[in-house]
């Protein structure tokens, strides 16, 4: 077990550093750069010096006169070392943007996920308890039109309804207005309504791959032999769906739910951006579009680095949950 | 010797898609005595493991018919009667590779039930579950092995255990050993033989292995197309086969005698859907000896001799 986790271990790193090269290479070579429009900015001041000038001279300043290849060892030995380097856009180091950010983003996607799970996996159990019944096919359908709603489109349908015409939410903001002078307890709940619409989102656009996920697994599983001996056996029915079925559905799942797990991390730009949340989501889009190469890389990097650990673990866990499989 | 089983006309149609329906069984009856063990034989497809399932309500609702166990009609049961009356008739799959849950220990497989419905007293439950594991030749230590930690012989034992540590009073065995070795094939038959005497349970065994069949049964049923062609005691079919069908079936045991030149009743075509069965005798696409009146009359269910009944104009008179 140990060995085989060093020998994942081993191979994750090699295909982190390949993908950072691929992150670097793409980020060079984003039409949206920072130096040119920064350049461009600078030699419009009055008696400044010429646009190719100061092109020039910021990419030397910002280490981009030189090649692809060598550039990436550069960044690849500041990241490697600890040193992240500011951030070009926001002018703060990269690691404290960093962490004002992503709080906010990690909580409203861990909420979401756990409400995910809490909704899709038993909302597909009955529906694949009783296929083809009226209830198989409200679900089915429920999932389906979750699945088909573009994230913007709903939430401005909730924003419009809970916002505009019920006056229940605020339209925008992480904070009201009176936050300053809130108690804690205040300042809690406030906050906590202000997450109540983009959590709705996330969970509405998201609950129904998963419980497609489960309905799919489970309808497979009832068909097998063994579910057949539990109900010879004279089980009750939750038994067998509950302790025969599902325990075999968990296998799956685990997957499913450790390949989300990176996506915590990785903030929802859209959601965010609609209602004004200043997440990672939001913050690492505006980051890409000012092509500041230092903050995009430490985000990206990051995530790889997450899927990569996401991947180790959902392999190490299916060992746990199915006595089958035995690392080694 | 009461039936402890009564089969009557028992029918299980599945429809199909844009019409139609496949005649998995159509018009099955028989009665097994309590403590015997009835053979259903026949060629793949011909209805013996839905006949067994349907007979133990495993297979959804019946087309038609009556199935009734220990004097009561099984499919006019609700639900939780039929779940308490589930231990008293068990069944054995052909695959004990899939018929054991992949994530169960072996001892919680076995104890489940029992606990389920009360039928050992707590304290003594430990005790009991090793002592059946035992009868059926595992070690007690196994029971927290998964399954995929067995053989198949193995396995087949859990699976008869299981079944064993309700207390029933019938087991289906469907197709038990045909999954396994031939040397193992023979321990398990010898173990359901050995569990029979002890426990006086009745079974209703269903193969398509003839040698099989004759070493254990008392009576047999032949099956074909989701009908029975014949019934009878064992000595008295394997000794005298009356129908066509079970003749050529017969005529394909291997005899282990070199010398001995086989003489097999070699049917032409192939098995006719059952979906779309042909007219009159179903059998007589492929009969040697079909007349004119096979094609359209369906034979009766005659008892040509004591106990032996046959379903064939060759026997109308």
């Amino acid at each position: 077990m140990g060995k085989y986790i060093l020998k994942r271990l081993g191979i994750s790193v090699g295909i982190l550093l390949v993908v950072m090269f691929i992150i670097y290479a793409l980020l060079r070579s984003l039409p949206a750069s920072y130096v040119e429009t920064m350049a461009i900015q600078l030699s419009q001041a009055p008696g400044a010096k010429p646009y190719d000038v100061w092109v020039t001279q910021l990419n030397e300043q910002y280490g981009l006169n030189v090649g692809l290849v060598q550039g990436y060892f550069v960044q690849l030995k500041n990241l490697l070392t600890g040193n992240f380097g500011d951030s070009w856009k926001f002018a703060v180091p990269v690691t404290q943007k960093f962490s004002q950010v992503i709080g906010i983003s990690f909580v409203m996607g861990a909420i979401a996920l756990v409400l995910e799970i809490l909704i899709a996996v038993p909302l597909g159990i009955l529906a694949a308890s009783k296929q083809y019944s009226r209830r198989d096919y409200a679900i089915t359908a429920g999932a389906l039109i979750g699945i088909s709603l573009p994230t913007f489109f709903f939430a401005t349908v909730l924003k419009l309804v809970f916002s505009v015409k019920l006056g229940w939410f605020d339209l925008f903001g992480l904070v009201g207005r009176d936050y300053p002078n809130l108690s804690p307890w205040g300042k809690f709940w406030d906050m906590a309504a202000h997450l109540v619409l983009p959590i709705i989102t996330l969970v509405v656009v998201s609950v129904g791959s998963l419980m497609r996920h489960t309905r799919t697994n489970m309808l497979e599983v009832l068909q097998a032999d063994y579910i057949r001996t539990a109900r010879a056996k004279g089980l009750r029915n939750r038994r067998v769906i509950l302790n025969h079925a599902f325990r075999n559905t968990l296998i799956p799942l685990v997957t499913i739910i450790g390949g989300s797990l990176p996506g915590l991390f990785a903030g929802a730009l859209i959601t965010e951006t609609l209602f004004a949340i200043p997440g990672i989501g939001y913050t690492s889009y505006q980051a890409m579009v000012a092509g500041d190469i230092p903050f995009s890389m430490f985000y990206l990097t990051f995530l790889a680095a997450l899927t990569l650990l996401g991947n180790l673990l959902s392999d190490i866990l299916y060992a746990v949950v199915d006595p089958r499989v035995r690392l080694g | 010797m009461e039936n402890i089983l009564v089969v009557e006309n028992l029918k299980k149609y599945f429809p199909i898609k844009g019409g139609g329906a496949v005649k998995a069984v159509d018009g099955v009856s028989f009665s097994i005595r309590r403590g015997t063990a009835m053979g259903l034989v026949g060629e793949s497809g011909c209805g013996k493991t839905t006949t067994g399932r349907m007979i133990l309500r495993l297979s959804g609702e019946k087309t038609g018919g009556n199935v009734v166990f220990n004097g009561r009609e099984i499919y006019s049961l609700s639900k939780s009667q039929l779940r308490h009356l589930r231990p008293k008739m068990q069944i054995i799959y052909q695959d004990p590779f899939s018929s054991l849950s992949p994530r169960m220990p072996v001892g919680e497989i076995i104890t489940e039930a029992v606990r389920e419905h009360k039928l050992v007293e707590k304290r003594a439950l430990d005790g009991y579950i090793d002592t059946i594991m035992e009868r059926c030749g595992l070690q007690p230590f196994h029971k927290n092995r998964y399954p995929h930690e067995f053989s198949g012989g193995q396995r087949q034992r859990i699976c008869i255990a299981r079944a064993l540590a309700l207390k029933p009073e019938f087991i289906v065995c469907d197709e038990p050993v045909s999954a396994l070795d031939v040397s193992v094939q023979a321990q398990i038959i010898n173990l359901l033989k050995e569990l029979q005497r002890q426990e006086n349970l009745t079974y209703l065994f269903i193969s398509h292995d003839l040698s099989v069949v004759e070493h254990i049964t008392d009576t047999v049923g032949v099956m074909y197309l989701g009908s029975l062609v014949e019934y009878a005691p064992t000595q008295k079919l394997f000794a005298k086969p009356l129908h066509p069908y079970t003749k050529a079936l017969f005529s394909a045991i291997p005899i282990p005698d070199p010398a001995h030149k086989m003489q097999r009743v070699v049917l032409q075509g192939s098995l006719p859907s059952p979906a779309d069965p042909p007219s009159g005798c179903k059998f007589h696409t492929r009969c040697p000896h079909a007349m004119d009146v096979c094609t359209q009359n369906h034979p009766a269910w005659l008892e040509v001799e004591p106990g032996h009944f046959c379903a064939c104009h060759l026997y109308c008179k």
